[in-house]
C-alpha cells in the first residue's frame, strides 16, 4: 500500500470512529486500535501510540464546551487524576513488556466490557453524609438543573480512587481513555450525577493519557505517520460528532456501533489466542 | 472554578477560571491540528507513492521520540518533525491545563489543592521529561 492511500484510508476510518465514538459515548479509541491492527495490519504499539494521542485531542475538543456549562467538578477530578495518572504510567510501562498476543487479548475484553459499561441507563442514586476526608478535602458540590443548583455528596472515595488506579492502568495498556470506567466509578461508586460523572470523566480523560503518551513518545511508539491522519480524522470526526449529537436519534447508530465493537474484540481476542497479532 | 458554595476570596470567578481553561484547551487542540496538517501535507507531497511501512515495529528514532531533539529540531525541520511538533503541542495541552489548575488554586488559597494538582503535574511532567531516568 502506497503512503497517500495509507493516510487516505486511514483518515476516513479515523473520522468514522471519531464521529461514531462521540455519538454513541463511546469515544473513538476503543475502536482505532483493532481498525489499525486489524484493518491496516499496523504493529500493535504503534496503533495503540496513534489512539492515545487521538484520545487526548476528542477529549480536549470536547472538554473546551463541557467546562462552561458548570458540571465537571475540577476538585473531584483532580485529586482522583493522582490515581489514574499514576496508573497510567505503569500501565505504558506495562505494555513495553507485555506480549502482544496478551495486550490483544486483554483490549477485545475490556472492549466488551466497555461497551456493555456505557449501555446501561444512568440514573442518579444520590448518596447521603459524606466522609471526613471529603469534607476536609471539600470535594462536595452542586451542579446546576432546572429547578435551580442541586448539592450532592460523594462517598466510597478511597473505593473510587482504587478504581481509577485500574482506570489509569487500562488506559496506558491499551491506549483508549477508559471513560466507561470512569464513569462506573464516579457514578456507581462515588455516587456522582451523572452529568457530573460524564463531564469530570471526559475532564480527567485528557490529562490521563497525556501521562501514558509521554512515556510512548519517549519510547518510539508514536509513529507520526500513523499518529498524524489518525489524530487528524477522530479530531474532525467527533467535532461533527458532537455537533449531530443534539438533533440525531442515535438508537440505530447504537445498536449498529454496538455489533462493530462486538466483532471487532472477537477479532482482538482471537488474534491473540492465534498469535497472530 | 469548582465549589460553588465557596465564597470566592479573589477577583477569579469560576465562570472566568472556566472560560480561560476552555480557551486554552481549544487553542492547545487548534494549534497541534495546524501543525499536524502542515506537516502532514508537506510529508504526503514528498512521498505519496512511497511503500507505508507500519507493519514491523521498529521505533521510531531518537529525533522522533526524544523531547530534547523534537524542540532542537525546529531549526532544522522537516516533515516528520512538524508532525511530532505538533503531536508534542497536543500532550502539552492537557498539561497546561493542570499547570493553569495549580495557578487558580494558588490565586484561590487553597493550598491542599495546590499540593495535590502539583503532584499531579509533577507526575505529567516527569513522563515527558524523565526519559533518561526511566528503565528499559
Amino acid at each position: 500500500m502506497s503512503v497517500i492511500l495509507f493516510t487516505g484510508l486511514v483518515f476516513v476510518g479515523s473520522l468514522a470512529a471519531g464521529f461514531l465514538g462521540s455519538l454513541t459515548g463511546l469515544g473513538g479509541g476503543v475502536v482505532l486500535v483493532p481498525l489499525l491492527a486489524i484493518g491496516f495490519g499496523v504493529d500493535l504499539r504503534y496503533a495503540i501510540g496513534a489512539s492515545l494521542v487521538s484520545v487526548i485531542a476528542t477529549s480536549s475538543g470536547a472538554a473546551a464546551a463541557y467546562v462552561r456549562e458548570g458540571y465537571s467538578n475540577i476538585r473531584v477530578g483532580m485529586f482522583l487524576e493522582i490515581a489514574t495518572t499514576v496508573g497510567a504510567v505503569a500501565g505504558a510501562f506495562l505494555a513495553l513488556i507485555a506480549p502482544s498476543n496478551l495486550i490483544s487479548i486483554i483490549f477485545g475484553v475490556i472492549l466488551i466490557v466497555s461497551a456493555v459499561l456505557s449501555s446501561r441507563k444512568l440514573v442518579d442514586r444520590p448518596g447521603a453524609q459524606s466522609s471526613p476526608l471529603v469534607e476536609r478535602l471539600r470535594l462536595d458540590s452542586t451542579y446546576p438543573t432546572s429547578t435551580g443548583p442541586q448539592a450532592y455528596h460523594v462517598q466510597h472515595l478511597p473505593l473510587g480512587f482504587g478504581l481509577m488506579f485500574i482506570a489509569g492502568i487500562l488506559s496506558g495498556l491499551l491506549g483508549i481513555g477508559s471513560g466507561a470506567f470512569k464513569v462506573l466509578a464516579m457514578d456507581q461508586v462515588m455516587r456522582l450525577p451523572f452529568k457530573v460523572s460524564t463531564t469530570t470523566s471526559n475532564f480527567m480523560i485528557g490529562v490521563t493519557a497525556a501521562a501514558s503518551a509521554g512515556v510512548y513518545l519517549n519510547r518510539g511508539y508514536i509513529a507520526p505517520t500513523v499518529a498524524m491522519p489518525v489524530m487528524l480524522g477522530v479530531l474532525a470526526g467527533s467535532l461533527v460528532g458532537a455537533r449531530v449529537l443534539v438533533s440525531a436519534r442515535v438508537g440505530v447508530l447504537r445498536a449498529i456501533f454496538a455489533v462493530v465493537v462486538f466483532a471487532l474484540a472477537c477479532e482482538m481476542i482471537y488474534k491473540g489466542v492465534t498469535g497472530d497479532v | 472554578m469548582t465549589s460553588k458554595t465557596q465564597p470566592a476570596r479573589s477577583e477569579w470567578t469560576d465562570e472566568q477560571v472556566d472560560q480561560w481553561i476552555g480557551r486554552l484547551l481549544q487553542l492547545g487542540v487548534m494549534l497541534s491540528a495546524t501543525l499536524v496538517a502542515a506537516g502532514g501535507i508537506w510529508y504526503l507531497a514528498g512521498h505519496a507513492n512511497a511503500p507505508a511501512d507500519h507493519e514491523q515495529f521498529h521505533g521510531e528514532p531518537a529525533s522522533l521520540r526524544d523531547i530534547n531533539d523534537i524542540l532542537v529540531s525546529i531549526g532544522r525541520l522537516n516533515s516528520l518533525d512538524l508532525i511530532q511538533l505538533g503531536l508534542l503541542t497536543l500532550i502539552l495541552t492537557p498539561i497546561a491545563r493542570v499547570a493553569f489548575t495549580v495557578v487558580a488554586f494558588v490565586v484561590r488559597r487553597d493550598y491542599v489543592f495546590v499540593a495535590i494538582t502539583l503532584l499531579v503535574l509533577a507526575i505529567l511532567l516527569a513522563t515527558l521529561f524523565g526519559a533518561a531516568l526511566m528503565p528499559g
